[in-house]
């Protein structure tokens, strides 16, 4: 296992779930509760330092009982390396803290994953949708039953139903 | 998260003279600027709460370009996607080919032949300085220097007319292929990149002229919207904003992907994190790309401009038109596209806004089960509010301009 996931595993025996290396890029995986400490220690601890955000980004899993997928990407710019954290949410509770406290870019791209996915964060800011219109009724469009062409009005367009 | 920086305009009330200040009411202005407005380079609404002219508080509004490329990708194979992605930065659509077609082979596990690394270096920067030409210009139209834009695009127009002599269009290029390009250089082409690589160079030189001792270009641009390296990179800010508050962060160094390791370049480095610094490096990126382009034309070798992975790449086009099973695959490849497999990657470009990214996630099939685009207009913006606080309202248009906003790649 790379080093940096034993750390993280040493650092956070219950908290930590798995950790996968594909095509050179680090992913662990770890348990919602301790998401926003083990981001905590990434960014603070002297040998992770990761210092740089890169990208909040989401996964949606229709299939599987912790629906929704949160990934954070950070990077550190003097140890150069870039770890993805991961965390499950189930879709009844789609909440994780929020780490704007640790990351200030945070803000608008975890408003994204909101906008986008429907998982809410706590302790955000300024939790607002930011793509789409403030009074959107239609859902999330980013998740897996929502329909390509779109809701509402749009079902009524008989050409997408026609076989043809 | 406290704001440190103090507020200047406020009256001090321990001041000796406050009290014989008449009592005015005071109270904060809201301001809609956009959603259109023609130095928001595209269709972005900025609420501003204003304290007599000083921005106190502003709020961007985005997602009158939302196209949800994001949604669309899931629905299209790998190749289909390329042309979207000309859509997201459409000032400087080569890169966004690159950006994405590296996601996909680092998805696939590919190598791309060395002559189509270095034409891809190639008309990467090519595409930069279209770029920072452009951004030059806008630039300082936005502020009142008019003179520069025509100087600029002048010199913009030459770069899109090979773009239309390579692959037929100016800006919406889709040039870029997964597993190398869709075609080499011609010999007029090679011909007009040698005569540009000594033509470019006094251009720069000329450009500077009109800003450098320009007073309003440096009132407008030294000081104003300041960043610290720390904030910077809390911000997630990418690109010429991030290395002009200082910081060493350029991917084209410490990826090593293209022809990059190849070439000899520097990376500029700003001090003071503001508008002026970021202006600078722009002009010093043009240099090194000319620096990068030279050499690649140099070392450049003649080879396949395509990788030979036939489950993958498509086949050559003269083939296509005479050649039954090529055709057959070509038509295979784009409708149910290639067999990805179970896995997920990042791979960032440094493009010249920033560090443009592709998250994909596959569930093997010819389709991506998710992909995120990493865009650093929209990174950027969230920094706004922070960099605009305490300044004059009309210093809001220059903040968005220091970040070379494009607001197809804001929202997607």
């Amino acid at each position: 296992m790379h080093a940096i996931a034993e750390q993280i595993q040493q650092s956070f025996p219950t908290g930590f779930v798995k950790a996968e290396e594909w095509r050179g890029d680090l992913a662990i995986t770890v348990k919602r509760e301790s998401l926003h400490d083990v981001c905590e220690f990434l960014r603070k601890d002297p040998a992770m330092d990761c210092d740089y955000i890169v990208h909040v980004s989401s996964v949606d899993w229709p299939d599987e009982d912790e629906r929704f997928e949160i990934v954070y990407e950070v990077y550190s710019i003097r140890k150069r390396h870039r770890i993805r954290i991961k965390a499950r949410v189930p879709e009844h509770d789609c909440v994780v803290d929020s780490m704007v406290d640790l990351w200030r870019g945070c803000e608008f791209m975890e408003r994204e994953v909101f906008d986008m996915m429907g998982i809410r964060f706590a302790n955000h800011p300024d939790l607002r949708r930011i793509l789409m219109p403030d009074d959107y009724p239609e859902g999330y469009p980013l998740r897996k039953d929502f329909p390509l062409q779109g809701k509402g009005w749009r079902d009524t367009f008989d050409f997408l139903n026609d076989p043809a | 998260m406290e704001d440190q920086r103090e507020t200047v305009y406020k009256v001090d009330p321990e001041h000796p003279e406050t009290e014989s200040l008449p009592t005015l009411r005071t109270e904060e202005l809201l301001l809609n600027m956009g959603p259109q407005h023609p130095s928001t380079h595209g269709v972005l609404k900025v609420i501003l709460e204003l304290e007599g002219e000083r921005l106190v508080k502003s709020t961007p509004v985005m997602g009158y370009l939302h196209r949800g490329v994001e949604k669309l990708a899931e629905a299209g194979t790998y190749h289909q996607f390329i042309p979207h992605t000309d859509r997201l930065d459409y000032v400087c659509a080569m890169y966004n080919n690159f950006a994405y077609c590296r996601a996909v082979e680092k998805l696939m596990d590919m190598t791309v032949p060395d002559r189509a690394e270095y034409l891809r270096t190639m008309v990467a920067e090519i595409q930069r300085i279209i770029g920072h030409l452009f951004w030059l210009g806008t630039q300082a139209l936005d502020i009142g220097a008019m003179t520069v834009f025509f100087y600029t695009f002048r010199d913009r127009e030459i770069l899109l007319d090979w773009f239309d002599e390579l692959c037929g269009a100016r800006l919406t290029t889709s040039w870029y292929r997964i597993g190398g390009v869709e075609n080499d250089f011609n010999d007029s082409l090679i011909n007009k990149i040698r005569q540009f690589l000594d033509y470019f160079p006094p251009k720069i030189d000329e450009y500077i002229i009109f800003l450098e001792k320009n007073r309003i270009w440096l009132a407008r641009t030294v000081g104003v919207a300041t960043i610290s390296a720390e904030d910077a990179l809390s911000f997630g800010l990418s690109g010429p904003s991030l290395r002009g508050s200082g910081v060493d962060y350029d991917l084209r160094k410490y990826e090593q992907y293209g022809a990059y390791p190849k070439c000899e370049f520097s990376i500029p480095l700003g001090k003071n994190g503001d508008t002026y610094d970021r202006y600078w490096i722009r002009i010093e990126e043009m240099r090194e790309s000319i620096k990068i382009i030279r050499q690649c034309m140099d070392q450049m070798q003649p080879g396949p401009v395509m990788a030979e992975v036939p489950s993958v790449t498509l086949p050559p086009k003269d083939r296509v038109f005479k050649n039954l099973e090529s055709m057959i695959q070509q038509f295979k490849l784009f409708s149910q596209g290639f067999d990805a497999p179970v896995g997920e990657i990042y791979c960032g470009t440094e493009a010249h806004k920033g560090e443009l990214g592709f998250y994909i996630v596959s569930t093997g099939g010819g389709q991506p089960y998710r992909m995120k685009i990493r865009s650093p207009s929209f990174i950027h913006m969230g920094a706004f509010d922070y960099m605009a606080r305490g300044y004059m309202i009309s210093d809001a248009i220059t903040i968005f301009g220091t970040y070379d906003i494009v607001m197809g790649e804001c929202d997607r």
